[in-house]
């Protein structure tokens, strides 16, 4: 009886979700979208029909707890592609999170020996700590007017050091059930980063769509000068559009850590900014700025998962599928810019 | 026109050349003629075609129609080298050298003295010495570029103008970044080129460089050359009512523009006071008043500050000096957030630069300055948001597809009634229009000008800056002229006409002069 209610509250909560996902935000991104959604349905085709296992619940699970991390980063890179900019600390700032979230659980120092607040403390503090960062970001962008790929370039390098520095350059390995819960824990039989990753995708979705300050983050990518006139409050949407970029950084460091049950500041978020990067524009995202689609980043890092998984299954070698996606990559963004502007 | 210079003392011979961009006719039957050794005058309004004459000229664009004649022969450069190596330099406003190496490295990039394949450097800074001697300037030449001083760095192009046997020098607004002596500096290498028998072609919005540097003027309106004369023949009135397209002395024709026959009363507080206001070159002591229910015109020639004005008013721009009243009190709005809060809308001059936000639809350019004013929490309230853009496509006549078109698909008219719209359902009590009719058609130019006349009748102060002396003639209550950043005379309703303007945009005083000067 328990089960069976759990089950039906499990595809209702589903559905719901994804039902709102596939409404497109806007008429003027829906081609955008669109475009990008057709190419994600020819591949899953592809791979009903060629791919054993792969209509399994498990194949299905792989696929969506892989891809998690990367949607949940690359839902802050659509923001800050949106302005205009750009942000190459977001790998860097996932391994200074993943080592001071083991540092803080780890920790057998005063009220953090205590398994409950250590744990509370190891999301928050570290997730606060890379939005930090991630204002410092911003802050380089709007008081000192350095180029965002030049400014978080500064994060980039630096950051991997602090995350070494904090760690000793030492592997961490660790059993904390109660903090992996983020990278392990199973909710309805769903792993839990997948929720998370809906979660945000939808929040983030909603906020570009009806908020104030989405409006403001596309007039910024769009026309700096005539928002500024307008009187959009330019620096602080920058400000933010970083910040948040950084948190959600922070969150997906902390899955990885838990995933892996060990924080290695020399593994942690590694090319994570390149794969962020290349899913919002698989996506339809211009990276010229002005337009913002986050339902499209997510159906771009499927594409690039399942063209991944697809070939890695068939048995064509890694190497050779870097060069496939990456050739797919080429294509997408090609095919986008002729149906766009 | 008068042809006065004989055809063989012709360096350069443009004629009838046309250039057409999408949508746009930029020249349409262009003339240019300079002669050797001359220092000529190329001016005219913005829009007027000065700029594409000149890359047409220096191989930056090709023509449409036309012919060119320089030195002798036809020409037709398909490149600024090409157009170098056959003796036409060209030293922008931006300085486009290499600001990390030497002086006499700038001069000789891309052709250095050689010796065995390396470098001969004592031939090359000698050389880049001698050059840079001839023009009267005496810089180490071995120091990089950087460290020297705008003006320093102008000669340093110049000199490398020069080092390419140049035989004809383009100067597009070369002072406009230079102070006083810098300019002087700069008129003194000028006429060193001038003994030597090069010619120079001189755009300058300063009126007053004109009569000091240049031998001749070509004025151009519209893409079309509308006369060529000495100098000494023109006087300023003169020639700016050639630049406008006005005769001295014209009956003032009523009914041109879309504004009725003026006569309103304002209010004695006023809504905006502005005194003094610096900043840089470009606003040197600009004065303004605006009152509740006046339409205040500024008019000025190009880089005379209006804009500037504006800008600085609206927080854009912040002043170094001077101050602005508004309502009464001392206020200095750091940001155009804080000047839309207090009840400022500025409609900028150039939609596409700073005005529409191409990608987003006409609903969301009309209310992005008022989402602060339309949203809950930072929510947006989706209705009420609706319902002002209803309201405002069906009071202003705007014709799109509905409101989520996005606003670059509209026509220019459109969409500056979309922008109007922007400030107007904030319901300001200053509006700042900037150009607020430029490069729309007939039909809704003449709409916005009712419009701006029925909101002054309302109540609400506006300062219009126009380049169209009807427009300002015909809408201003009051008009405020502007000359060189500072404010040069102020004229009541009872004296605004044409010539009080261009006389006022011309000598600094609304006085006509009868005489040009001599």
């Amino acid at each position: 009886m328990a089960n069976s209610s759990r089950a039906s509250v499990r595809t209702r909560s589903l559905s719901s979700v994804t039902g709102r996902l596939t409404v497109p935000e806007r008429f003027g991104d829906a081609g955008q979208t669109y475009g990008a959604l057709a190419a994600l349905i020819l591949i899953v085709l592809y791979n009903a029909f060629f791919t054993r296992n792969f209509l399994t619940e498990q194949a299905l699970r792989v696929n969506l707890t892989q891809v998690a991390t990367i949607v949940i980063v690359a839902t802050g890179m659509t923001l800050v592609i949106a302005t205009g900019g750009i942000d190459l600390s977001v790998g860097s700032l996932m391994a200074i999170s993943g080592a001071l979230a083991a540092i803080i659980f780890m920790s057998q120092r005063g009220p953090l020996d205590n398994a409950l607040i250590g744990n509370t403390l190891a999301f928050v503090v570290p997730v606060l700590v890379a939005g930090a960062f991630g204002l410092f970001n911003g802050t380089l962008i709007t008081a000192f007017r350095l180029q965002p790929i030049i400014a978080t370039l500064v994060l980039f390098l630096a950051g991997r050091g602090i995350a070494q520095v904090m760690t000793n350059g030492e592997l961490r390995t660790f059993r904390n059930p109660g903090f992996q819960y983020i990278g392990m824990g199973r909710p309805f039989g769903i792993p839990f980063q997948v929720i998370l990753m809906l979660v945000i995708v939808a929040i983030v979705a909603w906020v570009m769509r009806s908020t104030t300050f989405g409006r403001y983050v596309l007039a910024t990518g769009d026309n700096e000068a005539a928002a500024r006139l307008a009187g959009v409050p330019i620096d602080r949407i920058k400000l933010a559009v970083y910040g948040i970029n950084g948190l959600l950084a922070g969150i997906a460091g902390l899955i990885v850590i838990a995933i892996n049950s060990s924080s290695d500041a020399n593994q942690v978020g590694q090319l994570m900014e390149l794969d962020a990067i290349a899913a919002v524009a698989v996506g339809g995202t211009p990276l010229t700025g002005g337009r913002a689609t986050i339902v499209g980043t997510l159906i771009g890092a499927l594409i690039i998962q399942l063209l991944r998984y697809t070939l890695l299954s068939h048995g064509v070698p890694d190497a050779a599928a870097r060069v496939v996606i990456a050739g797919a990559i080429v294509l997408a963004v090609l095919l986008q810019r002729q149906r766009g502007t | 026109m008068t042809d006065t210079v004989p055809d063989r003392d012709l360096l350069l011979r443009m004629e009838e050349i046309t250039k057409g961009f999408p949508g746009v006719i930029a020249l349409a039957g262009a003339q240019l003629r300079v002669a050797r050794g001359e220092v000529h005058a190329l001016v005219g309004q913005n829009g007027a075609g000065k700029s594409t004459l000149m890359k047409i000229l220096n191989g930056a664009y090709r023509r449409d129609g036309g012919t060119i004649v320089f030195d002798g022969q036809p020409v037709d450069f398909h490149s600024t080298q090409q157009a170098q190596a056959s003796g036409v330099s060209t030293i922008f406003q931006e300085i486009n050298l290499v600001p990390y190496r030497s002086v006499a490295e700038n001069i000789f990039l891309g052709r250095e003295p050689r010796r065995l394949g390396f470098i001969d450097w004592p031939r090359m800074n000698q050389q880049a010495r001698e050059i840079l001697e001839g023009l009267n300037v005496h810089v180490d030449v071995r120091q990089p570029l950087m460290n020297l001083n705008v003006a320093l760095q102008q000669m340093v192009a110049i000199a490398r103008a020069v080092s390419f046997e140049t035989k004809l020098v383009i100067m597009d607004e070369p002072t406009s970044s230079l102070d006083e002596r810098e300019v002087e500096t700069l008129f003194s290498v000028i006429r060193g080129l001038k003994a030597s028998g090069v010619s120079v072609i001189f755009i300058t919005h300063r009126l007053d460089e004109l009569y000091v540097v240049c031998d001749r003027v070509t004025i151009m309106r519209d893409g079309r050359t509308v006369d060529e004369r000495p100098m000494g023949e023109i006087g300023k009135l003169e020639l700016v009512a050639r630049m406008l397209g006005k005769e001295l002395g014209e009956v003032r024709r009523a009914g041109a523009t879309g504004f009725a026959e003026r006569g309103r009363q304002a209010t004695d507080h006023p809504l905006l006071e502005a005194e003094g206001l610096t900043r840089g070159r470009a606003l040197q002591g600009a004065d303004v008043t605006v009152r509740p229910g006046e339409i205040v015109g500024l008019a000025g020639l190009l880089g005379s500050g209006r804009t500037e004005v504006a800008r600085a008013v609206f927080g854009a721009d912040q002043i170094e000096d001077g101050e602005i009243r508004y309502q009464g009190q001392r206020r200095r709005f750091r940001s155009p957030a804080e000047a839309i809060r207090a009840g400022i809308g500025f409609s900028s001059e150039d939609r596409k630069v700073d005005g529409i936000i191409p990608h987003l639809s006409v609903r969301e350019n009309l209310t992005l300055a008022a989402l602060p004013v339309l949203s809950r929490a930072g929510v947006v309230d989706r209705e009420r948001q609706r319902e002002i853009v209803d309201r405002f496509i069906d009071r202003l006549g705007i014709k799109t597809a509905g409101p989520e078109q996005k606003i670059r698909e509209l026509s220019g008219g459109n969409q500056q009634k979309v922008l109007l719209a922007r400030w107007l359902c904030l319901n300001p009590k200053l509006l700042i229009l900037d150009e607020p009719t430029r490069g729309i058609d007939v039909g809704a130019k003449a709409e916005i000008q009712r419009l701006i006349d029925e909101l002054a009748d309302d109540g609400l102060g506006v300062l219009m800056i126009s380049s169209e002396i009807e427009e300002l003639t015909e809408g201003s209550d009051r008009v405020v002229v502007l000359r060189d950043g500072k404010t040069v005379a102020e004229i009541d309703h009872d004296a605004i006409n044409q010539d009080t303007i261009m006389t006022a945009m011309a000598h600094g005083d609304s006085e006509p002069a009868v005489q040009p000067e001599p």
